[in-house]
């Protein structure tokens, strides 16, 4: 039988393959140069990189004034879009009505992706903030509207039926049975474009930025420092796995009825 | 369901008022000097610059010719994600030691936005074709290998267990007893590793390209001409939705066949 992994060998065997990967690593760059050292730094470099960046600063900044700077960004973009975003998927889930009209410019826009969008916001607001959080708010807006759409609509009809009948009036309704009940695809979503607003972020630091971790990662490679793009490449991840597990908290914590 | 079905007429009347309120408050606001033309030209401008696009060469090549160059670099990412993960990704939910070498791994390097590959792949690409292929192809690599292990997961533990009997070896199980069962999430995988490849795509030739449609809007950017970046967003999401209307069919086809 395939199942019944149990956790012990999986952690002994992922530990294991990540320490074959740190061993073969240090010998491909550093005992046998495999690898130039131009395009893939040895772990020491990695090591020396890090602490420039905490102790003194790299790319106008040190590290942690630039992973505050990008979450920064992807908190405001990400909180505006599901402030709009969520009340809006929710009442076209509840109003055929509204549905109907709003669709057509969901349907106009939705297939550009959140990056195409990089370019105009430049235009428009310039290489500040201000453009990277129109961005972000981009990147999660759609997926917020999608999806709390589709969790109203995912509530049985016989909930609502039951409410109605108890005399619930509209807040009530709206308070005690849309909400709960579209919360986990809402949050399924949330998940879904938290990632698209790390990506869109990125790249917009990338492009232009005076402090942040793309800007980080867009000064390393113009420096050619490769164990720079490594730090900056590490910072991405953290920081976008870091949100993540707050989301989930944050979804464990509003969902109290649900197991597991 | 939450409301009464609308009557088809009413549902035209609202989605073409839908339709009409979108170019209308636009047009409205180009027309009223509000926004200045150089920020949001009308939506007629946009169309006659996207007309002229096609005609004229941009930056070099005529919009056809960017889109084209843009499409090749996403087949070859996108290929490249496919031939790569979708094995990978049934060898995976097949051996159990894979899997465990594997998994680890691959959730280090997930949450790395395949943006951030964008230093290394002008490191060690320069302009070739090879970093906007890297960055599409760590965009569209994990919806493979995910769906396709997934897939492989859930298949029927009693099929596996008849072609065992049956006397079939590691190869036969995997080519035709969880291909074939994992075919369903596999297209699926697709169609989001499409989305996202093709969405990398456009960042990568934002940051490094000297052809393509990203390309196009980056110098659009600079020359301040609005309708020109406008123009390559609409062609980007036309692109982008004739992939995914595709992968769709596809999806379709082979439900109907499977069941």
């Amino acid at each position: 039988m395939r199942e019944g992994s149990d956790r012990g060998i999986r952690i002994a065997v992922g530990a294991a393959t990540l320490a074959a990967l740190a061993a073969l690593w240090t010998a491909a760059t550093t005992l046998e140069q495999w690898i130039a050292p131009v395009y893939f730094p040895t772990p020491q470099e990695v090591g020396n990189a890090l602490r420039q960046i905490v102790l003194q600063g790299y790319a106008d900044g040190r590290l942690h004034e630039h992973f505050l700077q990008s979450c920064k960004l992807v908190l405001y973009g990400f909180a505006a879009a599901v402030s709009v975003g969520v009340p809006l998927g929710m009442l076209m889930g509840w109003s055929r009505r509204a549905e109907a009209l709003v669709n057509p410019a969901f349907l106009l826009l939705r297939p550009i992706p959140p990056l195409a969008w990089i370019p105009l916001a430049i235009v428009w607001l310039g290489l500040g903030d201000a453009a990277k959080v129109l961005v972000i708010w981009f990147a999660a807006f759609v997926p917020a509207v999608i999806n709390s759409y589709a969790g109203v609509r995912s509530i049985e009809p016989y909930l609502i039926e039951a409410a109605r009948s108890l005399g619930a009036t509209r807040g009530m309704m709206v308070r005690e049975v849309l909400i709960p009940g579209a919360l986990p695809l809402v949050f399924t979503g949330l998940r879904l474009s938290l990632q698209a607003c790390w990506t869109t972020l990125i790249a917009g630091e990338l492009i232009g930025a005076i402090t942040g971790l793309g800007h980080l990662l867009y000064q390393a490679g113009l420096d050619l420092y490769p164990a720079m793009i490594v730090v900056g490449m590490v910072a991405v991840a953290l920081a976008g796995g870091l949100m993540t597990a707050l989301l989930a908290w944050a979804e464990k914590r509003s969902m109290p009825w649900r197991t597991s | 369901m939450t409301q009464a079905v609308l009557s088809r007429r009413e549902f035209f009347r609202l989605t073409a008022a839908g339709f009409l309120g979108f170019f209308g408050v636009w047009a409205v606001l180009a027309a009223s000097g509000l926004v200045q033309t150089l920020f949001l030209p009308s939506p007629l401008e946009v169309a006659g610059k996207f007309f002229e696009l096609t005609q004229k060469p941009f930056v070099g090549y005529t919009l056809q010719q960017h889109l084209l160059s843009s499409f090749g670099r996403f087949a070859m990412g996108f290929g490249l994600a496919v031939v790569i993960g979708i094995p990978l990704g049934l060898l995976m939910g097949w051996f159990r030691w894979l899997d465990r070498i594997v998994t680890p791994l691959f959730d280090a390097l997930r949450f790395v936005a395949p943006i951030a590959w964008v230093p290394f792949a002008a490191l060690w690409f320069g302009t070739g074709i090879g970093g906007p292929v890297l960055i599409i192809f760590s965009g569209a690599f994990p919806p493979c290998v995910i769906n396709a292990y997934r897939g492989a997961r859930y298949v029927e533990v009693r099929y596996i267990e008849a072609a065992q009997t049956l006397g079939a070896g590691h190869w036969r199980i995997i080519t035709e007893v969880l291909l074939p069962g994992s075919i369903p999430s596999i297209v699926a995988g697709l169609r989001v590793s499409a989305g996202l490849g093709w969405q990398s795509l456009i960042g990568a030739e934002l940051i490094v390209a000297s052809s393509g449609i990203g390309y196009l809007m980056v110098k659009g950017q600079s020359n301040l001409s609005t309708s020109t970046v406008m123009s390559g967003m609409i062609a980007i999401g036309i692109v982008g939705f004739a992939i995914d209307l595709l992968l769709r069919a596809l999806e379709a086809r082979i439900e109907r066949r499977g069941g």
